[in-house]
This record gives C-alpha cells, sequence and structure tokens, in this order.
C-alpha cells in the first residue's frame, strides 16, 4: 500500500508537473497522520463541527413493511452540511493549513462535496474555489448558491459531458499551474496516491462507527453493509472496518441510470473495464480504443465514469460486489423511504435504500442490514419533481 | 544512430505537433507532407483522447474535433505506414497513457514499429509509472519520451540520467497552450540537465511566436510548437494547410538563426 497501490490498482498517472505536487502531500499525509496533535485537533471538529458520531437509526417501519431482514441506516445525512463529504474535507483542510497552503481548489458533481470544501475553507479561513460542470450546475442551482454563500468562487465547466469527470479534468488543470498555495481537496477515493488511501482514512471513521453502533445494539456484526458508489467515498468509508470480518457482506450500489444494459448508464463495475484515467488505474467505462465514456445517471454524484482502486481491487477479491440500481429504482426508493421513515435520502445514497429493499424480505428476521445514507436530499426534490412530471414554482 | 538521435545532431530541431484527425485525417496527411517540407526535424501527433488532462483549451478543443470526425488508434497507425516512406524525419506519437493500455501496451508497441512510428510521448505516465510501457518499447525499438517540469526539482537529474531519444521539457507550470513569458524555468532546467548528461532537451508548451522560438532556440536543441499550429488549423479548418506550412516556414527560420 505504500506505493499507493491497491494489488494493480492505483498508482500515480498524472503529469510530471503535477509529481512534486502529489509527493510533497503523500509526505505531508504520512508525517501528519500519526501526529497526536493534529489526530486531537481533526477528532474535534469532527465531534464539535460536524457533529459525530451520526446516528445509527433503526428504521422499524421499514423493516416492518419489507418484512425480512432488520434494517439500520446510518445517517451520514445528519452530519452538518448533510453528507459524509464533511468527514474527508475536514481533514483534507487541515492538512492544507498544516501544509501552509492558503487555498483549496475541489471538483463537485451533486455539489454536496464543493458545499462541503467551502465550508470547511470559511471554518479555517483558507480562499476556495470550486469546479462544476455546467450540467450539474443547472441541476443542483441551490448548491450553488450555497457555496457562494460560504465564499466560494464557482467556475462553470463546459467542456466533454460538462459533469463530475470534466470538473475533475477543470480542477487537475488548475492545480497544474498553481500548487505553491494550493491544496487540491478531491472529494472521493480516487485520482493519484495519496489520495484513495487518505481520502478511505478520513471516511473510515463510518465504518468504526457503524462496528461499534451494531455491537451496542445488537451485540453483533451486520450481515450486509450497503452504500452507493460513485468514486466510491461513503462506500469505502463504510467498508473499510470490515474488511477481514469476512461474515460481513460488502455491497456497493452503481448509478445504473436508464439501465446497465442500456448506453445511459454510470455502472462502472458491471459495465467498465480496467483503464488508466484521473491518475490511477482502476475500473472506467470507455470505449474499445480507451477513450472514456460519457455516462449518464439522475444522480449528478455518481455520474461518473470511474471507481476508486481499492473497490476494483476488492471486487476482484470478490470480497464486495457491485450492484447496478436503475434511476427508476432509485427514485421510488427516494420516495418508499421519505413515506416510511419520514427520512429524505440524498439520491445518490437512494440507490443503497433500493438495494437493500430488494434483498431485505428475502433474508431471515435474524439477520441485520446496514445502509449508508450518505446524504440527505434536500437538493434533489427539484429534480425528483421534474422527473415525476411535476411542476413546482418556487 | 536512430532516427530520433540523427534529428537532433548538429542541429537545433523544429518539432511541430499536431493533433491526429483534425479537422480529418485527409487534413492531417496533408500537413504531415507540408510540415515536412517546411523545415520539421521531427513530428510529433497527437492520439485524440476524451479527456486530455494536460491540455489547454486549443488541444482538448482539437481533440473533440478528431474523435467527433471518426479518428481512432487504429487510423492513426494507418496513416503513419501510407507516409512513413516519404517522410524521412521522426515521427512521434503523443497519447495519453488509457489509449495504449486499452489497446494493449505489447500490442500497441508492436503496431508503431510496423508503422514507423519512432518514439512515444505520454504526458500521464510519469517515471514511477512507466516500467509497464518501457519493457514493450525497448522490445520494439520505440522511444519513451521523458519529461520533465519546472516542478521537478531534484528530479530531474533522477529522470535525465534513467531517459533516452531526448528530454521533453515542459516550459512552464499549466497545460498546453501560448504564453506571454518563456524561458525562465527551461533554461534553468537545461542548465541542470548538462550537469550530468548531454541528452538533446527540447523545449514545449506555450511556444507561439518566432521570437520565442528563437529564445528557446538559444539555449535548448529542440523547440516543440503544438497549439500556436492548432489554433490555425482550429480557424481555417480543411484551408489549413497553407497557412500552417507558412507558419511552420516562419518558426523554423527563426530556430535555424540559432544554428
Amino acid at each position: 500500500m505504500e506505493n499507493g497501490r491497491f494489488g494493480a490498482y492505483g498508482g500515480q498517472y498524472i503529469p510530471e508537473t503535477l509529481m512534486s505536487a502529489v509527493l510533497e502531500l503523500a509526505r505531508a499525509y504520512e508525517r501528519w497522520r500519526s501526529d497526536e496533535g493534529f489526530v486531537s485537533e481533526y477528532s474535534t471538529l469532527l465531534r464539535q463541527y460536524a457533529g459525530r458520531p451520526s446516528l445509527l437509526y433503526c428504521a422499524e417501519r421499514m423493516t416492518a413493511d419489507l418484512g425480512g431482514a432488520k434494517i439500520y441506516l446510518k445517517r451520514e445525512d445528519l452530519n452538518h452540511t448533510g453528507s459524509h463529504k464533511i468527514n474527508n474535507v475536514l481533514g483534507q483542510a487541515l492538512l492544507a493549513v498544516k501544509m501552509g497552503k492558503t487555498r483549496l481548489i475541489a471538483e463537485t458533481g451533486a455539489g454536496q462535496h464543493g458545499v462541503a470544501a467551502a465550508t470547511a475553507a470559511a471554518l479555517l479561513g483558507l480562499e476556495c474555489e470550486i469546479f462544476m460542470g455546467a450540467e450539474d450546475m443547472e441541476r443542483q442551482a441551490l448548491n450553488v448558491y450555497r457555496m457562494k454563500l460560504l465564499g466560494a468562487t464557482v467556475n462553470r465547466v463546459v467542456s466533454g459531458t460538462a459533469t463530475l469527470k470534466d470538473a475533475v479534468n477543470a480542477t487537475m488543470r488548475e492545480w497544474a499551474g498553481r500548487m505553491d498555495d494550493t491544496h487540491y481537496c478531491l472529494g472521493s477515493v480516487m485520482g493519484p496516491h495519496p489520495f484513495p488511501v487518505m481520502v478511505r482514512d478520513f471516511q473510515a471513521v463510518i465504518g468504526r462507527e457503524i462496528k461499534e453502533q451494531t455491537a451496542e445494539f445488537e451485540k453483533r456484526l451486520p450481515d450486509a453493509v450497503i452504500a452507493c458508489v460513485g468514486g466510491g467515498s461513503n462506500a469505502i468509508g463504510s467498508f473499510y472496518e470490515f474488511i477481514g470480518d469476512e461474515s460481513v457482506e460488502l455491497i456497493g450500489c452503481e448509478a445504473g441510470g436508464k439501465g446497465a444494459d442500456t448506453e445511459e448508464s454510470a455502472a462502472t463495475i458491471t459495465n467498465g473495464s480496467v483503464g488508466v484515467f484521473h491518475g490511477m488505474k482502476s475500473y472506467f467505462c470507455q470505449d474499445e480504443f480507451g477513450q472514456i465514456a460519457p455516462v449518464y445517471s439522475i444522480s449528478a454524484g455518481l455520474d461518473y465514469p470511474g471507481i476508486g482502486p481499492e473497490h476494483a481491487c476488492l471486487f476482484d477479491r470478490g470480497r464486495a460486489r457491485y450492484e447496478a440500481i436503475t434511476d427508476a429504482q432509485a427514485v421510488d426508493a427516494f420516495e418508499y423511504l421519505t413515506r416510511t421513515e419520514g427520512i429524505i435520502p440524498a439520491i445518490e445514497s437512494a440507490h443503497a435504500v433500493a438495494y437493500a429493499m430488494k434483498i431485505a424480505p428475502a433474508m431471515g428476521k435474524d439477520k441485520i442490514i446496514v445502509v449508508t445514507l450518505s446524504g440527505r436530499g434536500d437538493k434533489d426534490v427539484a429534480s425528483i419533481a421534474k422527473y415525476r412530471g411535476v411542476k413546482i414554482h418556487e | 544512430m536512430n532516427r530520433i538521435s540523427k534529428a537532433f545532431s548538429s542541429k537545433k530541431a523544429f518539432i511541430p505537433f499536431i493533433t491526429g484527425g483534425d479537422p480529418d485525417l485527409e487534413t492531417t496527411k496533408k500537413l504531415l507532407y507540408a510540415l515536412y517540407e517546411a523545415g520539421a526535424d521531427l513530428i510529433e501527433i497527437g492520439i485524440p483522447f476524451s479527456d486530455p488532462i494536460a491540455e489547454g483549451p486549443v488541444i482538448e478543443a482539437a481533440d473533440e474535433r478528431a474523435l467527433k470526425a471518426g479518428c481512432t488508434t487504429d487510423k492513426l497507425f494507418d496513416l503513419v505506414s501510407q507516409v512513413r516512406a516519404d517522410i524521412q524525419i521522426p515521427i512521434l506519437l503523443m497519447t495519453y497513457y488509457n489509449p495504449i493500455f486499452a489497446y494493449g501496451a505489447e500490442k500497441f508497441t508492436l503496431r508503431c514499429a510496423k508503422s514507423g512510428v519512432d518514439g512515444l510521448i505520454v504526458p500521464d505516465l510519469p517515471f514511477e509509472e512507466r516500467e509497464e510501457l518501457q519493457a514493450p518499447c525497448a522490445a520494439c525499438g520505440i522511444e519513451l519520451i521523458s519529461m520533465i517540469a519546472p516542478t521537478s526539482d531534484e528530479r530531474i537529474t533522477y529522470i535525465a540520467e534513467r531517459s533516452s531519444g531526448f528530454l521533453y521539457c515542459v516550459s512552464s507550470l499549466g497545460v498546453t497552450g501560448t504564453r506571454n513569458e518563456l524561458g525562465g524555468s527551461a533554461r534553468n532546467m537545461i542548465q541542470r540537465v548538462r550537469k550530468i548528461s548531454d541528452i538533446p532537451c527540447a523545449v514545449g508548451f506555450g511556444v507561439s511566436t518566432p521570437e520565442q522560438a528563437g529564445e528557446i532556440a538559444g539555449f535548448a536543441d529542440g523547440v516543440i510548437v503544438g497549439s500556436a499550429i492548432v489554433r490555425i488549423i482550429a480557424e481555417h479548418g480543411r484551408a489549413c494547410v497553407k497557412p500552417v506550412s507558412d507558419f511552420a516556414k516562419e518558426m523554423k527560420r527563426s530556430i535555424k538563426t540559432h544554428e
């Protein structure tokens, strides 16, 4: 792992100009990750600012209605800024300060990571610039305004498909031009080493809490942990603590869009093949000549043609499995959870809820499923209405 | 002496870059002949990529045009095969790593050798990751060109000691595209290389005027010109051959005065 490899995956496939920046970051992370002061500052922020630990909520009505396994929801949606993204940005922003950086740049898809990064920047007095696809700015106009309120500049990315992957391209280009005072606060367990390791470490608190909380409530391990996967940070955060516990099934839910067998999908493990892109070797949706495929999902946060290298490795090892959930299934799950439990999940998280709904009924009542609700769904209300053909005047 | 070494021996090399298949393959073919006749010493052809993260907007747009026009890796190999007998200078392919990886590194380098490609420039394959491509390149006699950047610092010596063909010196921070100020850090980089190696050093990224080309030729062994040419292609479309040729001649003249 020290060379940034997960089996055959990972690595540092980036332009020479950026090598010094990622090597500097890797050295800094090695130094600070075990520094007592840093660890204590970070965990204080998680507790006092982000609101951790997040609840592990027993979804009794959902459990009763589905009639099978007992379902718990890991409530990352209750974190400050409304998603798991805050866990990572607080860690990276603190590290950036230790490295003497004064400016954060970040990509965002749904806007959750952008909002979290802008928040951490405001808290720590850093300058912040966010890169966001033009298409996503349309879908998530409210989050764009939140970022601006927080003092960030939001750059509109119009190249390529104008979504998350293009936002990553734009942020990497920006970083290559200015790295002495700037930290690239990458939002997922992807990109060149050390990002996949570092972001996973900052998100692993999710799984540690799940383990403690299920031990407290049930005196045992869960049987399955389910999370949605775009780049895969909330999923790896949920899974990591359980990788050695072979009895716990780890299930990632990818965006199947209009069907994993159609061209309008973002199901990377289901449809993709091994490639090298955005600094890492992993699975990608691509054509026979290695051109990255335009992908599609109703969820801007999962609308990404790749997946983090550690997921690729877990998949190859057979330690985790990955299932494609369609837009239609995710929207149904979004509405179902809202009505059954009074919890509006992010459309990303609804992909994980949908798979739990699919498998819970066939499982015994003595089984336990934990579903990570990576974020809250307020940001998605307008697009769900649109999906259902309902006109809303704000 | 292979074609690349020969291209740098006893002269300053002018190295134009064009994106293959922009605006179409037929025009690319005409451009290759035109650049050769205008005095290019090596030619760099870019395999268009969907997500060229080291490129500025000019070459990114060219890649998009070429892909839309149907350019593929195979079609570019065919094109190189067609012109190879006439064009006596080294032909380099510039490509992101994924098109090579998807093709299969061995199959790709074999195809390079068969088509008459002399070397590869892979901007997202830094020195640490090149092992997986270095072996297949070596097996087929293809040069894998190393890059150094203003941020490479102590890596410069490390990379220069282990490179062959020539060194691609990235003139300044950021992505490809024209710049007003050039030269300072490139000159510095080359001085560091010179202390330990006599490998030819060619400077690219941002060279857009004959004055800049001349300035760089004053201290470097080669001048790589990409975005400035691609911009002319974007402006003139299929009618670009004459204006590109005129521009190339001008650049060549300016470089030549420093020999």
